[in-house]
């Protein structure tokens, strides 16, 4: 399969739709404790569709695939219709239910590394759904379709596998199987690629697209991803707050953008921040022959530990003020890297210096190096501690001060800091849950600027944001490297984030820098095949029309 | 799998090499003579010298050790200084008691906590869970002996099903049994009650998992999803307090050993150690460090059949 397939088609071929609708959806409202999460959404899918709800994180895009599953959390009230087929599900007892999931409608979730049950094999969660729904079939006939089913979805591995022994793709591959192995009429898929690398994404996109070719299956994608849903869906809803707020055949959708909230979203998904150009000025931190290793786990009792090679003789340079990409997939050792560039992981060979001095130390990183350089996380909830005052939370840097600001300077820090990231000095005073997503990841920024480094690093630091407040959080990291004089490390596994933010990017490919260059020539003429493929998998937006 | 026995299995041999070593130390540094605690203040020092030899303490300390550790290699414990008997005599007729009590005492807990623990998870929240855990909090707070006094004034003294006391010995079996109930009901309750409070919070964790939403889109029902998904999960925390409750039943009951009289080991050491017996309480000591190794060892190879991550590494 190559990898960009899946994007080639989108409305190609047979137009379904002229068909009844297979899943209709009418004026379905979920309200949980009298608060309202889905306010009279309606939709229809006909055979062979694909259709894409999107929108924001919130929106209710899984409540309302939750609602069709008939797997609402306990105390949702529903109201409206949802038919299958011309069966009202909303009405039907839980016995009826649990006979029409997996048999009617499979269902593909967003997590795979926790979607499948750690201590079954993978032949054993296959054949379940098969088993569960015809328990009279013999043990190796329900085997033998099991294989039959992941064969289908592009994997032929031994039934006997446990999920730790697959990958993240693979595991994503299971997870389909178990859904499509009755074959049925509708098919959800949760952000099935969101957890994922580009070119698994891509590979998993298309897999679900040959499906619903193949097997005339319905498809509801859900997905925030706009990229991923120009290049596959016939239809898109765009849901906002609990309602569908626009729903179009795709061409369309993208071309008129009627509501201001489609328009917005497409918007901040193609933003492009204005980068301020690059203060030139010498070097700031150099990496020669960098080397980290990893013990793995001994053949038998008596042998030495083999080490796995993370990162395997890397060297670059990032000048004062400049912003460098990393990119790479998972397992590439951007991570590793990022934790030796910290002094938070030793290394086994060569030298990173900063301003000249080294990192390292005696095997100890070096507090006066380790003060140059912050850094900002992916996760915004599981970043702060939550029993803590913001004002605490931002000041923590200070502790690599030998002689910490205390008191009035202490507060005027701390203030400059939150100015600094548009929000306020009043919310010094204020516990992490008072703040979103978007402003917890500003205040990620403020702690890593409070003691004035030279160089922050922003590890995914985007990744888990909404597309909106992604382009408020990209403008913000652009103004403040002119402002401060900053340099970036902006690690990410997605090539279209750091284009725009970076002036530099490196590709790193199995622990080694395989391609670095501007990023405009890197991300229009890349030289390295593996560069060429992550470019061809990601996903892009058609170029919109104002 | 057999790089993880191996591994488990050197341990726990290094274990029991350390565990030894310690134990002689200790029991040697603690003050008190035996010999002359055995003769009395008012004894001969040629009399104390000859016990003394006689007992082998004149000997050098690594001789004693090593004499100590060969012997037990080969089943021989030694001499008892007060019982004037083999130790490993003394021990086994004991271990017929606290062992099978301390099964039997499991084997209730087991069987008590389990549905208790299910009912509570799939039912959180609501009035069969508040049950259990009101239940088991009572359970877990209710001294043990107290209980044992209980039961003996109900089932011993008011309606006489069950001896108040005493072990008749297994001739025969089923009086042996029946002189066991009580004094096991009394250990297993506060062992259930905690044991039905691990199961049901692990299973209510396991529940929370992407994996059952999963086995839920299949359409499995809730209880088939706990059964199939949940249990197996959920059984590591419970496999860890299952093993350190064995550990702790074969000596632990001491108190309940005297409650209803029983000649168990709990009994033995506490006799030994208020006698200066010092070979008796090394040997009893060692042999419940080595069940509990014992146990941690099982308790290892059963995480390995619940879990196969674990089987790898």
């Amino acid at each position: 399969m190559r990898a960009s397939s899946w994007q080639k088609s989108p409305g190609g071929g047979r137009r379904p739709g002229a068909e009844p609708p297979l899943l209709d959806i009418d004026a379905l409202t979920v309200e949980i404790q009298g608060t309202r999460i889905l306010d009279s959404v309606s939709l229809t899918i006909a055979p062979g569709e694909i259709l894409a709800l999107t929108g924001e994180s919130g929106s209710g895009k899984s409540m309302t695939a939750l609602a069709a599953m008939g797997l609402l959390p306990q105390g949702a009230v529903a109201s409206g219709r949802i038919t299958l087929d011309g069966t009202d599900l909303l009405s039907l007892p839980e016995r009826r239910l649990c006979d029409i999931r997996g048999r009617d409608i499979g269902m593909v979730f967003q997590e795979p590394m926790t979607a499948l049950n750690p201590v079954q094999s993978i032949g054993a969660q296959v054949s379940e759904t098969i088993l569960q729904h015809a328990p009279r079939t013999p043990r190796a006939e329900a085997r033998a379709r099991a294989r039959e089913a992941l064969h289908r979805c592009g994997l032929d591995l031994p039934l006997s596998r446990y999920p730790h022994e697959l990958s993240g793709g693979q595991r994503q591959r299971v997870v389909i199987a178990m859904a499509i192995a009755l074959r049925p009429r509708l098919l959800i898929a949760d952000e099935p690629t969101t957890a994922l690398d580009v070119t698994t994404q891509a590979q998993i996109l298309g897999l679900l697209q040959d499906l619903t070719r193949t097997e005339g299956m319905a498809l509801m994608m859900i997905t925030h991803d706009l990229a991923v849903v120009a290049g596959m869906a016939h239809r898109i809803a765009v849901m906002q707050k609990g309602r569908i707020v626009e729903s179009a055949p795709t061409g369309q959708l993208i071309a008129r953008r009627d509501h201001p909230y489609t328009r917005a979203l497409f918007e901040a998904s193609g933003h492009q921040p204005h980068l301020p150009p690059r203060p030139d000025s010498g070097a700031l931190l150099q990496a020669q022959g960098v080397t980290c290793t990893y013990p793995l786990p001994r053949p038998h009792p008596f042998a030495a530990h083999p080490r796995f090679t993370a990162v395997d003789d890397v060297s670059f340079a990032i000048g004062r003020g400049e912003r460098v990409g990393l990119v790479g997939e998972s397992g590439c050792g951007k991570s590793t890297l990022t934790r030796a560039l910290l002094g938070l992981t030793p290394i086994a060979a060569g030298g990173i210096t900063l301003d000249g001095t080294p990192v390292f130390t005696h095997h100890r990183p070096n507090p006066q190096v380790r003060r140059k350089v912050q850094v900002v996380f992916q996760d915004p909830y599981g970043s702060f501690n939550p029993r803590h005052r913001v004002a605490r939370l931002i000041s923590e840097p200070f502790h690599l001060l030998p002689d910490p600001p205390r008191g009035a300077a202490r507060a005027e820090a701390i203030a400059e800091a939150l100015t600094a990231v548009g929000l306020s000095p009043d919310d010094a005073q204020k516990h992490i849950h008072a703040f979103s997503g978007g402003q917890r990841q500003r205040l990620a920024i403020a702690r890593a600027l409070i003691i004035r480094p030279e160089l922050i690093v922003f590890d995914e630091a985007v990744s888990a944001l909404d597309v909106r407040v992604r382009a408020q959080i990209l403008d913000l990291i652009a103004d403040l490297s002119a402002s401060y004089g900053l340099a970036y490390l902006f690690i990410s596994h997605d090539l279209s984030v750091v284009r725009g933010i970076t002036d530099r990017v490196m590709v790193m490919q199995k622990g080694r820098i395989v391609e670095a260059g501007p990023t405009d020539r890197i991300l229009s003429a890349p030289d390295h095949p593996y560069t060429r493929t992550l470019l061809d998998a990601a996903p892009r937006l058609p170029d919109l029309v104002p | 799998m057999l790089a993880y026995l191996t591994r488990r299995l050197i341990s726990l041999v290094l274990s029991l090499a350390v565990a030894s070593a310690v134990i002689f130390l200790v029991v040697e540094v603690a003050p008190g003579d035996p010999a002359s605690y055995m003769l009395g203040i008012n004894a001969q020092p040629e009399t104390l010298a000859a016990l003394r030899q006689e007992l082998g303490l004149d000997l050098p300390k690594w001789q004693r050790y090593l004499a100590w550790t060969t012997g037990m290699l080969t089943g021989d414990f030694g001499t008892s200084y007060t019982y004037r008997a083999p130790v490993a005599e003394i021990i086994g007729e004991r271990l017929w008691i606290s062992l099978p009590l301390a099964l039997f005492a499991l084997t209730l807990a087991v069987l008590l906590a389990f549905p208790a623990g299910l009912i509570a998870a799939a039912t959180r929240g609501r009035a069969p869970d508040l049950g259990v855990m009101a239940f088991s909090q009572l359970g877990v707070a209710i001294p043990n002996f107290w209980f044992a006094m209980l039961l003996v004034l109900g089932f011993a003294i008011s309606w006489r099903i069950f001896p108040s006391g005493g072990f008749p010995g297994w001739q025969d079996p089923l009086l042996a049994l029946r002189a066991l109930t009580l004094p096991a009901v009394a250990l297993a309750l506060p062992q259930a009650a905690i044991l039905a409070r691990v199961l049901r919070s692990s299973l209510i964790d396991a529940l929370g998992e992407d994996y059952i939403r999963t086995a839920r889109a299949k359409g499995l029902t809730r209880t088939q999803t706990l059964w199939r998904h949940g249990v197996r999960n959920a059984l590591i925390p419970v496999l860890t307090i299952i093993g350190l409750q064995f550990s702790f039943l074969i000596a632990g009951g001491i108190i309940i050993e005297q409650v209803f009289y029983l000649p168990g080991l709990g009994r033995l050491i506490f006799q030994a150690i208020s006698q200066r017996d010092l070979i008796v309480v090394e040997s009893t000591v060692m042999l419940l460090v080595f069940a509990v190794i014992l146990v941690n060892f099982l308790t290892d190879l059963a995480y390995a059949l619940a879990d196969p991550r674990l089987r790898r590494t």
